[in-house]
């Protein structure tokens, strides 16, 4: 006698199959970027992506190239980010000291209100360079799942360092003040 | 005179202020939030409640509506500021192309498809996998050993 297939069950299993293939894939197609801290571990300086945005004063674009040849402290940041707020002053004081030695901090404000932003910037005094990422563009090809987040770019365009997380004085002193006595 | 002029003013102050009112479009947070997103939490801005991204989304939404901004007004406001991918729904970023049609289409097709193969996988699952010519034979030649045997018996 010949075994009859039931559909049914062998339609369910393919189904749960399907949506199971679906997460697994969900899944390793959302992990983050982790290439320059990769590269970082073996010592080595992976060139920074190509950055090209609209300043968040209006006032035209700026791109990372236009910085080429000086030290550029990246910070990913919005105004609804509480880190945000309490590494401001200090990323304000090293642009200050790092500006006659070649340095600047740059900052880029990404998936954020422009009229709650630039009240941030009045509140906080920054005084170093602003980009604007409305859509958060730029977070996939520098790898930030979070804010804040900075990368320490040195004068050949390549990154030296990498916090996922606020910024501190430690930090700054030992990963930016060092790239400040490099040549281009 | 001067108080007949004032109480003049403070009435036209008052009969204007629920006339403004009333040109204002009727939008609320509750209408816009579920038919956008919070670009950071990657959810409908209704299921995102804690999120400070959601928590500044709303406070900018709110400002418009208190602005008197209609409910399209505010979803391109919005797209402004974090790019169409904040708009829920598929074709409210107004380009209209084939993919905002297809995005309705192509999931109703498919679930009458699967109704239809999941009535058809049923109705064969029922007949014994069997197909229909040979269930057909077997009913025959069962009916024709009946008829046999039943005049074999004489019944």
């Amino acid at each position: 006698m010949r075994r009859v297939v039931a559909p049914v069950p062998i339609a369910v299993v393919c189904a749960v199959l399907a949506l199971v293939g679906l997460l697994a894939y969900g899944l390793a197609s959302n992990e983050p970027d982790r290439t320059v801290e990769e590269a970082l571990e073996r010592g080595a300086r992976e060139p920074a992506p190509s950055l090209e945005l609209p300043r968040l004063s209006g006032a035209g674009e700026r791109s990372l190239e236009d910085y080429r040849g000086t030290v550029v402290v990246l910070n990913f940041w919005a105004s609804w980010c509480e880190p945000c707020r309490e590494e401001s002053p200090l990323l304000d004081r090293w642009h200050r000291r790092m500006e006659p030695r070649g340095g600047t901090v740059l900052g880029v404000d990404a998936l954020d209100v422009t009229t709650d932003a630039r009240a941030f910037i009045r509140r906080y005094g920054l005084s170093y360079p602003m980009l604007r990422d409305g859509d958060g563009d730029t977070r996939e090809s520098f790898g930030i799942v979070g804010f804040p987040e900075t990368f320490v770019i040195d004068r050949r365009g390549r990154i030296a360092a990498v916090r996922r997380g606020p910024v501190d004085e430690a930090f700054m002193r030992s990963e930016v003040a060092p790239l400040l006595e490099e040549k281009a | 005179m001067t108080r007949a002029v004032v109480l003049l003013l403070l009435a036209a102050a008052l009969v204007a202020a629920p006339a403004a009112a009333a040109d204002c479009p009727q939008t609320t947070l509750a209408d816009i939030e579920d038919e956008v997103m919070c670009p950071v939490c990657g959810t409908p801005l209704a299921l995102a409640t804690e999120a400070p991204q959601a928590i500044q989304e709303r406070e900018y939404i709110e400002r418009l509506i208190a602005d008197c901004r209609t409910k399209d007004e505010i979803k391109s406001a919005l797209a402004a500021q974090f790019g169409d991918a904040v708009l829920a729904l598929p074709g409210d970023s107004g380009d209209d192309d084939l993919g905002d049609v297809l995005v309705y289409v192509v999931p109703a097709v498919g679930i009458v498809l699967a109704a239809g193969g999941i009535a058809l996988a049923m109705t064969r699952w029922r007949r014994g996998g069997r197909p229909r010519t040979e269930a057909a034979a077997d009913g025959a030649e069962r009916d024709r050993r009946l008829q046999a045997d039943m005049e074999r018996y004489e019944l």
